[in-house]
């Protein structure tokens, strides 16, 4: 008998075939020639053939090279300023630094984290051109998701070698929305403090306001009420505000005769009172360590501090009673079919040009298994389930513009994640809703509200990459920064404004204001990637082919933490 | 050549000298009478290797242990296990001779040192009724006296060393007496001990200077200075012929090994046949062997010692080992017989399975075979004896060439209360120099981790050329001492393989809680966080000199992918995976690496390309600080586990360079700590009786040292 071998052609049919039921007769006592049903059995190989993205993608057309050629390009300036910034401060500030016997603020990092574990680093472009003649390298601060002691801490380390590490604008931004994920993912917190505090020229721009400087110590108080440890190592200067980073935090280390911890240093305090006190006497390691009791270990250098650090943090009992799922899926995840570097040759930077929703998505998601829901419907948004490193989302990705059908399937999917507790993933490339006569009488704004609100509403983690465009109400729809992702990554290629250049100049034009010939050019230069990035739109530009480990890692620190907490409503008090 | 046959005359002989009661008549037949149980009345490999071949005939094996070997494999050998308590038990005759009586055992093995040549407890077993598997005890007891043996063997026709050791001390008396025994000769103090009171005469004309500057030395180390003069051999081998005798008057020789390769007096290597040995000589060896057996009316297993002199191809008469020895492997390869066997035929009444013509022709067909012992030991340090837990253990696979006799397995501990031989590795092939080949090669798949042993100085012995070409002599190893102990420079590839599996190993803490693995891959733009240094230390194995340390960055790029730079020389892009036997396997750019990294706290051992390798983290620069650890260069260690014996010096003296400070006993061996340079002594941290361990400190200096 000829077995016909089923092609995936033949395959795809089943996704729309009737599903074969089998009813069961009531069972004969005696075995007896009865008439009955059977079940077709499908073999599960083939069960799961449902769900695997095929590819389209030919890496030898000319369009796919000129796309990776492009995008190449842009990565490798990428690359190139992110590893400028890597550096950190000028190399006078930094052989300084090291000549004093510290370690660098990355290096420090690196020795706090796990070994063979990743550091997620978060906005290293932000600070970038933003403040005209002056160079700030990450904001002079490095935030950032790693694993300490197999806990997911958010790490904050600030680095001295940009202008003494103190704070900018920016610089307490990034403080703060490192703070805000730490909240919301309930991620005990690691500052590694060496800061001359606030700017004093930008002073107006970060001391008074709500999510100014002041914001830093009141996030610490409230986490620490949720019980989200708050731990602080004094590496250089805490003055003023500063002194408040250790002295609220729940456990403190400090490095003898480097870390300081003072509301006014010696210079203040002579100006003040005329007493003469030496920065050692006035706040140094020993005597906060032995007298004032500001700070509860005493390091010998920065090795020493972070290994204290560390085992702070081995005893936070963090992972409380939950046995880790050893033989789940998140052991023993696929990779992609599809290598991921091809994202770069399928998407360019090209924005005019459709990018294939459908290839992303196998470039991103375990096995390149997507179980797509209403694959026929509403086809410009494509909805599905899939996993991410062992970590099952629901994935809602643009392929076109949201029409009223996209934006009613998108709703509809966001409430099935919601109900069913599944993390959601955003992969925008949206340049808007579908504007048009035809579009308004179908209710395209109140279907559209339908999606945000939905985005919204829904109380499952929320994350969103920018893949290429981010334009309009889409950017809402889309789940953009106001709608609060848990985090929000960008390709390089991705571009940020609430119109093109083009589109904006003509309408500008068509309400009669005669155009700025220098506008298109500044919109063209503020929707770029690295100009949104530098002022915190997002949690940093990624490389396309990291999506899938960055938003693994985003996913761990975002349902990998502890649960809830039920007593304890205070605050730890500094005794 | 047939068997001999017990002259009766030597049977006179013996029953004359020796004050024997129980006479056996040597041509009455003995009765055979099946041995069903028997008590292994030792420990480690020899207890394994009895109740081996016990097990293989049925016999049941009772085995005994003390408490330091309750969980050692001897003792879980067998389901019939007998715990003495004391570690000296292993001793105590009467006690093991009434354990064997209450266990019903019919026999007593007992193995090789411990009760093994007590001619008084193998009387006692006799008395017992038990059944002593050795030679009877009036053998035992006139092969343990060295004046009556030699009486005895100079009577059989055996030569001696010829020797004056008489009490006229005329210095032309003893001069008469060097001329009769012949030049060079050896003038030893009676008392002498350490190469004091000892001196060489070469010829006649310097005879009485040496005599007198001898004698004044003696007088002045040991105020004694009677003077024993013998024959002085100037490249000497050890030759010893292995024997067998039964109880109906067959005695055969199984051929000879050489055991020239020694340290402390300790064979450490042992072959058959004896390389470069005329046939003549070897055939007259055989022979006086055999009269040395047969002159003392032996049973069983036992060993003639001669000491053989190279230049002259003459040979003399040292001892007799009247047991079965460590290295009888050697002779079981080259006859293909099972000895322990043998034994218990010939306990059990039986013939030698075997006739000498018969012998000879195995022997002529089976080629060479060479034992290595493996011991905790370390060689760099004068051989010192090293114990604790085998914290890893890789062997080569055992085939019909290929034997290893171990008393231990992974896990195991070396005890600091017994002899430090892990193993015995013995080899067999063609000829001698594709048996050293092999030994060599099986030494290469050979690991130990955690006491330090002597493998590495093996493999040296067996590709030293001299030795290779079958110059032996028993003071190879201090004339060869340049050659044998040359250090090694590190390559940094090795030192790039530690780095990467120090953060391999500790990655998979990680890495096992799946929920919090991440793969430690760069994620996002820049070039990651992963470099890491680390401090590797290489301590000169002799103790002495500086340690070097090497630097070593490691930076993490993928899961399995790191770039490594060791000084200066960087390897790029180097993938590696540990597996579950702690093995580091890396593709380095210019070739591929498999490791074995084993850590002891903060010292590491690798195995790479059939070499093993000791380096040790550097404590980091918080450390001294931190934790109040104090510089130990003032301080003077115990080099192993031991106990202090004596203390030379007190607190506040002062001392010179090599004077001596502490006395310290550890495997039965005393050892002098002397002091490593002149200076104050401000503490003495363990007193007489106390029990270290290995890098405690035994005395501490003042800061300041006088220069």
């Amino acid at each position: 008998m000829a077995l016909a071998i089923p092609s995936r052609e033949v395959l795809a049919l089943f996704r729309h075939s009737a599903r074969l039921t089998a009813r069961c007769r009531p069972l004969c006592i005696r075995p007896r020639q009865c008439i009955r049903g059977v079940a077709t059995h499908t073999h599960t190989h083939h069960a799961s053939a449902i769900s695997i993205l095929p590819t389209a993608v030919d890496t030898s057309s000319p369009e796919f090279k000129e796309n990776k050629q492009q995008m190449n390009e842009l990565m490798a300036r990428m690359t190139e300023l992110h590893a400028k910034i890597a550096q950190g401060g000028p190399q006078k500030a930094r052989d300084k630094h090291i000549a004093r016997g510290k370690m660098l603020p990355r290096d420090r990092v690196t020795a706090l984290i796990d070994p063979g574990t990743s550091f997620l680093e978060l906005s290293q472009l932000a600070g970038y051109e933003v403040y005209p003649g002056e160079e700030v390298p990450a904001g002079g601060i490095i935030t950032g998701i790693g694993t300490v002691e197999g806990v997911t801490c958010m790490i904050v380390a600030n680095d001295s070698t940009v202008k003494g590490g103190t704070y900018y604008p920016i610089t307490v931004k990034k403080h703060l929305r490192a703070q805000a994920i730490a909240q919301e993912n309930r991620l005990p917190c690691i500052y590694l403090v060496d800061s001359g505090g606030a700017n004093l020229p930008h002073q107006a721009d970060v001391f008074p306001d709500r999510d100014h400087f002041g914001r830093i110590f009141f996030n610490q108080a409230r986490m620490s009420s949720m019980g989200i440890p708050q731990i602080s190592v004094v590496m250089g200067p805490c003055t003023a505000g500063g002194a408040y980073v250790p002295s609220m935090s729940d456990e403190s280390i400090i490095v003898a005769e480097q870390g300081h911890i003072f509301l006014a240093g010696p210079p203040l305090v002579k100006a003040a009172t005329g007493e003469i006190v030496s920065a050692e006497d006035l706040g140094g390691g020993k005597l906060h360590s032995e007298i004032s009791g500001v700070t509860d270990y005493l390091a010998v250098d920065d090795a020493h501090a972070l290994v204290l650090a560390r085992r702070s943090i081995s005893n936070l009992n963090w992972i409380r009673g939950q046995a880790p799922p050893s033989n789940s899926s998140y052991t023993s995840y696929k990779e992609p079919l599809y290598d991921p570097a091809d994202l770069a040759g399928i998407v360019g930077t090209n924005l005019r040009r459709q990018i294939p929703a459908h290839e992303v998505i196998a470039r991103i998601v375990d096995g390149s298994v997507f179980s797509e829901f209403k694959p026929s419907y509403g086809q410009t948004l494509v909805t599905g389930f899939a996993s991410i490193q062992g970590h099952r989302v629901g994935i809602i990705a643009n392929n076109g513009i949201l029409f009223s059908e996209s934006s009613l399937k998108g709703a509809h999917f966001i409430q099935l994640c919601a109900k069913r507790q599944i993390p959601l993933v955003f992969l925008q490339n949206i340049s808007g809703f579908m504007v048009g006569a035809d579009a308004e009488k179908g209710g395209i704004a109140k279907n559209g509200a339908k999606l945000v609100t939905a985005v919204s509403c829904a109380e499952v983690p929320k994350f969103t990459i920018v893949f290429g465009s981010s334009a309009g109400a889409g950017n809402y729809g889309m789940c953009g920064r106001a709608y609060s992702p848990r985090f929000l990554w960008a390709w390089p290629n991705a571009r940020t404004s609430v119109m093109g250049p083009e589109q904006l100049s003509s309408v500008m034009e068509a309400v009669g204001k005669s155009a700025d010939p220098a506008l298109k050019a500044r919109i063209e230069r503020e929707s770029e990637a690295t100009f949104g990035s530098a002022r915190l739109w997002d949690d940093g530009v990624i490389p396309p082919e990291h999506t899938r480990a960055v938003l693994g890692m985003g996913l761990r620190a975002a349902i990998g933490g502890q649960a809830e907490e039920k007593d304890t409503h205070w605050g730890v008090f500094r005794m | 050549m047939r068997a001999l046959r017990k002259p009766t005359y030597l049977s006179r002989l013996i029953s004359c000298s020796g004050a024997s009661t129980i006479r056996r008549s040597s041509t009455a037949t003995p009765v055979i009478k099946p041995l069903t149980s028997v008590l292994i009345a030792n420990r480690g490999e020899i207890a394994l290797r009895v109740g081996r071949t016990a097990s293989e005939y049925g016999i049941r094996t009772t085995t005994l242990y003390t408490d330091p070997d309750a969980r050692s494999q001897h003792a879980l050998s067998s389901p019939y296990a007998i715990n003495l308590g004391d570690p000296t038990a292993y001793l105590d005759g009467d006690r093991i001779i009434e354990v064997a009586k209450r266990e019903g055992c019919e026999g007593i093995h007992p193995g090789y040192g411990f009760l093994s040549e007590n001619p008084t407890f193998a009387r006692k077993c006799t008395e017992a009724g038990l059944n002593f598997i050795g030679p009877p005890w009036q053998a035992i007891e006139a092969m343990g006296s060295k004046s009556q043996s030699k009486d005895i063997m100079t009577a059989a026709g055996v030569p001696c060393i010829p020797g004056y050791h008489g009490s006229n001390q005329d210095p032309q008396y003893l001069k008469s007496q060097a001329e009769s025994i012949g030049y060079p000769v050896l003038l030893k103090a009676v008392k002498g001990g350490g190469g004091k009171g000892m001196r060489i005469a070469k010829t006649p004309d310097e005879f009485l200077d040496q005599l007198a500057s001898a004698k004044s030395e003696a007088r002045n180390s040991f105020g004694d200075d009677v003077m024993l003069v013998e024959k002085y051999i100037i490249k000497p081998r050890h030759i010893e012929v292995q024997v067998f005798a039964d109880k109906h008057g067959n005695c055969v020789a199984l051929g000879e090994r050489d055991c020239s390769i020694q340290r402390r007096h300790q064979k450490i290597l042992e072959e058959s046949p004896a390389p470069h040995l005329k046939e003549e000589v070897r055939q007259d060896l055989w022979g006086k062997a055999r009269a040395a057996a047969l002159a003392v009316n032996y049973e069983g297993a036992g060993t003639v010692e001669f000491i053989f002199d190279n230049d002259t191809g003459e040979f003399f008469f040292m001892e007799m080992n009247t047991r079965l020895q460590v290295e009888h492997p050697v002779t079981e390869m080259v006859t293909g017989e099972d000895l322990v066997r043998w034994q218990l035929i010939v306990a059990e009444g039986g013939k030698l399975p075997l006739t000498q013509e018969e012998i000879e022709r195995r022997i002529s067909e089976r080629g060479a075979a060479i034992e290595a012992r493996i011991y905790a030991e370390n060689p760099d340090m004068n051989f010192i004896p090293d114990s604790g837990p085998l914290l890893h253990l890789r062997t080569p696979t055992p085939t019909s060439t290929v034997r290893i006799d171990a008393g231990f397995v992974a896990g195991d501990e070396v005890s600091s209360h017994y002899d430090p031989m892990i193993a015995k590795l013995i080899v067999r092939a063609e000829t001698r120099q594709a048996a050293l080949q092999k030994l060599r090669a099986a030494l290469e798949e050979y690991e130990i981790a955690g006491p330090i042993t002597n493998i590495e100085f093996l493999k040296k012995v067996c590709v030293s050329p001299a030795f290779v070409a079958g110059d032996v002599e028993t003071g190879y190893i201090e004339k060869y001492r340049d050659e044998l102990f040359m250090r090694e420079e590190i390559k940094p590839e090795l030192m790039a393989q530690a780095a990467i599996g120090l953060l391999l190993q500790e990655s998979k803490k990680v890495k096992s809680d799946p929920l919090y693995s991440s793969s430690g891959a760069i994620v996002g733009f820049g070039a990651g966080y992963q470099q890491r240094e680390f401090h590797l230390i290489e301590i000169p194995a002799d103790g002495k000199g500086d340690s070097t340390t090497t630097a070593v960055r490691v930076r993490q790029t993928a899961p399995q992918a790191f770039d490594v730079e060791v000084n200066g020389e960087e390897f790029i892009n180097v993938t590696s995976n540990l597996d579950a036997s702690n093995r580091i396997t890396s593709f380095y750019p210019h070739t591929r690496l498999s490791t074995t990294l084993i850590q002891d706290e903060d010292r590491l051992m690798l195995f790479q390309q059939g070499k093993q390798y000791r380096l040790q983290l550097t404590m980091p620069k918080w450390a001294e600080k931190a934790l109040g650890i104090k510089d130990v260069t003032n301080s003077v260690l115990a080099p192993m586990p031991c106990k202090v014996l004596r203390v030379e010096v007190k607190e506040g003296d002062e001392v010179k360079k090599d004077q001596p400070l502490v006395v310290i006993e550890s495997m039965k061996m005393e050892t002098v700590i002397r002091s490593p340079h002149d200076g104050v002594i401000a503490k003495i941290v363990h007193g007489k009786g106390d029990l270290c361990k290995a890098g405690t400190a035994l005395v501490e200096f003042a800061e300041e040292m006088s220069s």
